[in-house]
Formats: C-alpha cells, sequence, structure tokens
C-alpha cells in the first residue's frame, strides 16, 4: 500500500524534474555561501522547472498513485512555473538593492533563497499529488516555508504578520485536515482501505457512489480549511499583513500563486461533490463568501495607506470574483474564472514587481510619499500605470475580458447576483485609480532617493518580468490562441 | 475482523480520556498546569492510536502512538516549560471569558459535533461513528480553547490539543494511510522549531507573551 504511494516517476517523466530541481536546488543553496551566485543558481533552477513543465504539454505522463497531470492542474502547474521564473529573475535584482541598502544579512539571503525553491517545490507538489494527504501536506509546508520568509526582516510588524498568518492558517489548515479524513470516510466503503480511496483519479469515478452526508460535512470543513489560505473572507485577515511585511518578491509569488493553489485544493473537492450529485451544492457557499470577499475588500481599499496593502486586499477582491464565478459554476462561468486566475496571477505579480522597485526607491511604502512615477521613472511608472489598471479591469486587458465573461455569465442566468457583482467591480475599480492618479502622476518628491544609484542592470533585469507580464495579459485581452480556448474549454467542463 | 464488545469499550474510554483533558485545558489557570494537562492528553492520544493498532491489526500505528508518547507527551512539555522559566513568562494566565461561560461553551461544542457525526456517519462502523465524534470534539476545544486564552503559550497549546483531536480522528478511520500520520508527526515538529524561534524573537522585541500586547500596531489605518 505504502510501496504504491512511492513508486516514484523515472528519469524521462517530466514530473521528476518539475519536482526534483526545486527540491534538490533548495538543498543546494541551503550551503551555499556566496549570494550572487545564489541568485543565478535560483533563476537556473526555475528556468529549468519551467522547461519541463513546458514538456508535459507534449505528453503527459501516465497517473500513478503519488503524481497526476490532468487538463485541470496542467496549466496551473504550467502558470506556477512560469511565474517560479519571471519572480526569481526579479528577486535577482531585488536582492541585490536590498544589499546595497544592508538590509539583509548573508545567512538571511541563504535561507530565503534556500526556502523560495523549497516554496515552489511544495506548490508544485500540492498542484499534481494524485493523493488528498500528500495535497495537504504540501499546502500545509507551504504555509511554513511562507512564515519564515514574511518574518525575514525581523521587524516588529514582520514578526506581528508572520505570527498571525502562522496561527490563522495553521488552524485553517487543521481543520482542512479534518475535512480531507471525512472524504476518505465517505470514500472508504466503496473504494476499500488504504490509498485508493485518497486518490483523485480513482475517487472521481465512483463518487457517485459516496455517502453524500458525510461529504456535506466534509465540505463544510474543507472550505473553511482551504478558504482560509484563499484568502476568503471572513477568513482573510491573515492576507493583508503577510503581503505587506515580506520581501516583495514574496508578496509576489503569495499573491499570483498560493492563493491559487489553495483554490485549486478547493476545487478538487468541489469536482468530488459535484460528481456525487446527491451531496449539497457547493456553489451557493461558493458565491456567498466571493461576493462577501468582493465587498469588504472593495471598500478596504479607500482606507490603506500602505501601498502593498493596498495590492493586497485587491487580491482578496480577486479571489471573491474567482470564487464567485466556480460558485455559478457551468461551462462560461468556469471558463471565466479560469482564465481570470490566470490573468488575475500575472498582473497581480507584475504589480507587486513594479512596488517592489518603487518602494526600494521611495524608501518608503507610504502611499501619501509616492508621487509623480510618471515623469521621475517613466519606464518604471508607465509599466505600473499600465498593470495597475489592468487589475482595476479596464479594457483591453486580459483582466477586463474575464472579469467581463464573469459578469455577462451571470447577467445570463441569475441577473440579481450580477448586480452586487457589478458593484463590487466598480467599487474597487473608483479605489484603484484614484489612488494610481496619487502614485503616477504629479511632481515627483524631491527627496534624495534610498537607492540611487542601481546599476542599469539590476533595473533591466527588475523591469523585464514587469513587462513581459504585461505583454501577456495585453495580448490574452486582444487575442486569444484557439488552442487556448479549446482547452480552457475542456477544464470548465470537466469542473462542473 | 468483527470488532468485540471490549474493543469497541476501551477505545471508547480511551478516546474519552483525550476529551476529559481537552475540557480540563480550559479551565487550567496556571502554566504549568497547562503544560501538564496536555502532556496527559498525549499520553491518552498516544494510548488511542496503541489501540486502535491493536484492534484494526494495523501495525503502523504503532509508530503513531510512540510519536505522541515520546515527542507530544515528553519533549514539548518539557521544551515548553524550560521556555516558560527561561524567559520568565507570567506563569498565570488571563481568560477572555469566565471558566464557567467557557465550560458551558465547550459543553455545547461537544454536543453539537454528537449531533453532526452520528446522524451522518450511519452506515460506518459504529467504532468510527463514536470515536469521531470524539475526535471532532477535541478539535472544536481546542479552537475554543485558541479563542479564549490571551497568552501565546497557551494558544500554542491550544492549537497542538486540537491537532491532537486530529490525529484521533485519523487513527480512528480504518486503514487510512500511514502516509498522513508520518506528516502531521511532522508539521508538528517542524512547528514546534518555529514556534521556539518565534518565541525568541518576540520575547526580544516586546518582553512579553501576551498577544494583547502584539495588538499594538494595527496596519496602516489613516
Amino acid at each position: 500500500m505504502i510501496a504504491q504511494i512511492l513508486a516514484l516517476p523515472g528519469f524521462d517523466n517530466p514530473l521528476l524534474w518539475i519536482l526534483g530541481v526545486p527540491l534538490g536546488s533548495a538543498g543546494f543553496l541551503a550551503v551555499l555561501k556566496e549570494w550572487r551566485v545564489a541568485t543565478w543558481v535560483n533563476v537556473g533552477a526555475s528556468g529549468i522547472t519551467f522547461a519541463s513543465s513546458l514538456l508535459l504539454l507534449e505528453r503527459r505522463p501516465e497517473p500513478t498513485r503519488l503524481l497526476f497531470i490532468d487538463d485541470f492542474n496542467i496549466y496551473l502547474v504550467v502558470l506556477t512555473s512560469f511565474i517560479g521564473l519571471t519572480t526569481a529573475v526579479f528577486s535577482a535584482a531585488y536582492i541585490a538593492r536590498e544589499t546595497e541598502a544592508n538590509r539583509l544579512s548573508d545567512l538571511h539571503l541563504r535561507f530565503y533563497h534556500s526556502m523560495y525553491q523549497a516554496f515552489l517545490f511544495t506548490m508544485l507538489l500540492a498542484l499534481t499529488a494524485n493523493n488528498t494527504g500528500v495535497m495537504w501536506v504540501s499546502v500545509e509546508a507551504a504555509t511554513l516555508t511562507t512564515v519564515l520568509m514574511v518574518s525575514l526582516y525581523r521587524t516588529r510588524e514582520a514578526i506581528e504578520a508572520a505570527w498571525k498568518y502562522f496561527i490563522l492558517c495553521s488552524v485553517g489548515i487543521g481543520l482542512a485536515l479534518f475535512g480531507t479524513i471525512l472524504v476518505y470516510l465517505a470514500a472508504q466503503p466503496v473504494m476499500g482501505d488504504g490509498a485508493d480511496a485518497m486518490a483523485w483519479t480513482l475517487m472521481i469515478k465512483r463518487a457517485h457512489s459516496f455517502q453524500p452526508d458525510l461529504l456535506n460535512l466534509a465540505f463544510v470543513f474543507v472550505l473553511v480549511g482551504y478558504g482560509t489560505k484563499v484568502g476568503l473572507a471572513p477568513l482573510h485577515s491573515w492576507l493583508p499583513d503577510a503581503h505587506a511585511e515580506g520581501p516583495t518578491p514574496i508578496s509576489a509569488v503569495l499573491s499570483g500563486l498560493l492563493l491559487n493553489v489553495a483554490l485549486y485544493a478547493l476545487l478538487r473537492f468541489k469536482m468530488l461533490i459535484s460528481a456525487n450529485g446527491q451531496a449539497l451544492t457547493p456553489g451557493p457557499l461558493l458565491v456567498m463568501m466571493g461576493l462577501s470577499s468582493l465587498f469588504l475588500s472593495a471598500f478596504m481599499l479607500y482606507r490603506r495607506g500602505d501601498i502593498k496593502r493596498l495590492f493586497a486586499y485587491s487580491s482578496i477582491e480577486h479571489m471573491g470574483v474567482i470564487t464567485f464565478a466556480f460558485g455559478m459554476g457551468g461551462p462560461l462561468a468556469n471558463f471565466a474564472g479560469l482564465m481570470h486566475m490566470t490573468m488575475h496571477s500575472l498582473t497581480k505579480s507584475a504589480i507587486f514587481f513594479a512596488v517592489g522597485i518603487i518602494s526600494q526607491n521611495a524608501g518608503t511604502k507610504r502611499i501619501a510619499d509616492i508621487r509623480g512615477l510618471t515623469s521621475s521613472h517613466p519606464v518604471l511608472g508607465w509599466g505600473f500605470v499600465l498593470a495597475v489598471l489592468a487589475i482595476a479591469g479596464l479594457p483591453p486587458m486580459g483582466v477586463f475580458m474575464s472579469e467581463f465573461l464573469v459578469v455577462s455569465s451571470t447577467f445570463a442566468r441569475q441577473p440579481l447576483l450580477a448586480i452586487p457583482l457589478v458593484l463590487g467591480l466598480l467599487l474597487a475599480f473608483g479605489a484603484l485609480v484614484s489612488r494610481l492618479q496619487m502614485m503616477a502622476f504629479g511632481e515627483p518628491p524631491k527627496v534624495a532617493h534610498a537607492h540611487g544609484n542601481a546599476s542599469t542592470v539590476s533595473s533591466i533585469l527588475a523591469l523585464t518580468p514587469l513587462w513581459v507580464h504585461m505583454l501577456l495579459v495585453l495580448v490574452a485581452g486582444l487575442y486569444l490562441p484557439k488552442e487556448l480556448v479549446t482547452w480552457f474549454q475542456s477544464v470548465a467542463r470537466y469542473l462542473g | 475482523m468483527p470488532i468485540s464488545q471490549l474493543s469497541y469499550e476501551m477505545a471508547h474510554l480511551i478516546g474519552a480520556a483525550v476529551l476529559m483533558a481537552g475540557f480540563q485545558l480550559l479551565y487550567q489557570r496556571r502554566l504549568f498546569a497547562v503544560l501538564n494537562t496536555f502532556a496527559f492528553q498525549a499520553v491518552a492520544l498516544a494510548a488511542a492510536a496503541a489501540w486502535q493498532a491493536h484492534i484494526q491489526n494495523a501495525p503502523h500505528l504503532y509508530i503513531t502512538a510512540g510519536l505522541a508518547l515520546v515527542f507530544k507527551a515528553m519533549i514539548v512539555p518539557f521544551a515548553l516549560h524550560w521556555l516558560v522559566e527561561k524567559l520568565g513568562i507570567h506563569r498565570t494566565v488571563e481568560t477572555a471569558m469566565s471558566i464557567g461561560w467557557t465550560m458551558m461553551a465547550g459543553v455545547a461544542l461537544v454536543a453539537l459535533s454528537i449531533l453532526l457525526v452520528l446522524p451522518v456517519t450511519v452506515n460506518a462502523a459504529a467504532l468510527t461513528r463514536e470515536s469521531l465524534a470524539l475526535a471532532m470534539s477535541v478539535v472544536l476545544l481546542g479552537l475554543l480553547m485558541m479563542i479564549t486564552r490571551h497568552n501565546a503559550v497557551t494558544q500554542v497549546v491550544g492549537f497542538m490539543a486540537l491537532e491532537n483531536g486530529l490525529i484521533l480522528a485519523a487513527v480512528s478511520a480504518k486503514g487510512m494511510p500511514l502516509v498522513v500520520e508520518i506528516s502531521i508527526a511532522f508539521s508538528v515538529l517542524v512547528a514546534m522549531t518555529l514556534f521556539g524561534i518565534f518565541f525568541f524573537r518576540i520575547r526580544e522585541r516586546f518582553d512579553t507573551l501576551d498577544l494583547n500586547d502584539l495588538e499594538t500596531y494595527r496596519g496602516d489605518r489613516q
């Protein structure tokens, strides 16, 4: 039984590389002393991981009891490793400038790089695991690695943020485990004892004969548990602090990737419930939580004075929209949800790249102290303007497309629900645009820059990921390749 | 394997002991008493796991039992004991609610979990059903403890009590693969080192472990 689970993929299997490279380099980076080399090892390892994830598109390995790849997780694996790579490139520049300012010691940097790869490993494992238990362990490990990175700066705020994050998410994760055990108990009479009753690929085929009552109870625990990690209101309170106090590359991967992984876990359980047919319909619960997240964060956006917190709340808003879309269900809404997940990841991590450089330049995270970005740093400033307008939902960006799809599919089926949705989106739009105006235009402050003499190489390094992401979002808004559309459609049907 | 009356009643009894310790944790006012009670709960959990290993004929559960006994019942309480003395933390604990109300809330939670679990598990084995109800009560009591205690050490103990409930549920689920138990034990280990580091830093900067004092920083209200 155990041997079945632990059967590892062979060398010609891309999954081995996708998981092995981050894990191996996490170990290697932990002992590597020179941080300049470490930043490049970090980029190289993430590059290999991304390249191997592209191989998955060519040839999908057969599912085993441990790992599997299907239509749904393959796109998240590619997205995760892609943003892992671009963030590693940004991180190289960010770290170089942080060390110039003497904010991080060598030991901290070693730790940071090792944890970065470990974090990528846990997320990729959670996405590819074919066992509810293994998935749970990886989400828990992802929490632990990010807690350590959030507390990296050792300031009072960072420690409080990390502590809050740790306590809230541990409890959430604990409840998710209870839900996982209940799902096993529901599956066990049908699937028999052991690993079969925890394998997604096997469970989904026979889910119709699981006990519906037990699945209902399980789903409540899973929703509260993984929902905490998604940052759904009212379980979101760890999210802004954790995003604001950690190093900015970590805010980018937290927002762009970790929230997606938690949502992925939730959706897998939702698929199981939908496949059962007699259990509760998870839709209304998801719709409620999605809408409350959207509204809460839309109002909170108006009161933010800290630039990183502002965009952390905007992440809650968008996770709310995505959850809402999946709660509505049906081919069109699911399609919109999947696309919004992708667009939000790309755009939000781009925003955090920009925010990282902005706060390094200005030496502060206070919005009130940031002025005239477009005239003081044109390439950065306009990139930032583009990214914020995209996340606010202005056409012709990809985010607009996906939000438009969410809204129109809601109008077609539940017009009454579309009203609060549109209202929430407009509220958030207003908040973001008014803040953007303050930061991007006007007279730049005359203070000396905290890191005025950053080298050109590191500026180019820091700005490339931002523009690459924005280009992708722009292209997606104007034209989606036909293959991608059919692919999204097939996943959307599969999600039920 | 048919489960005899004796094995059923023993499992019940041990599960009840874990639950009782959960209640005891709610009203202890002194920090060391909290740690001792937690150690007792871990011993009871180890017994429950060992008994399940015996009646389910699943030897790997003995490992879970051993881990609970050595790690949770010995190392963790000792380490926390040492930390409390080393850091000179206040030995008495403030509670957010009076003991009477806390206990009543606890009773309500146990009733809730019985009412929730028993009807939905009609088809499951009786042994699993009732252990699951007990386990869920322990989980909820752990949550209650985390809510009603301000002190960071007691919050951590509350979290571990919650984990005890999870392990109780996992061992009672017949044939659940080993991965899960090992992983739980492992994550507790990692969590513990984490806590240790945290305590030191929190101590360095705040001079107290009372979470109320951590709340002075309220984000970025304008």
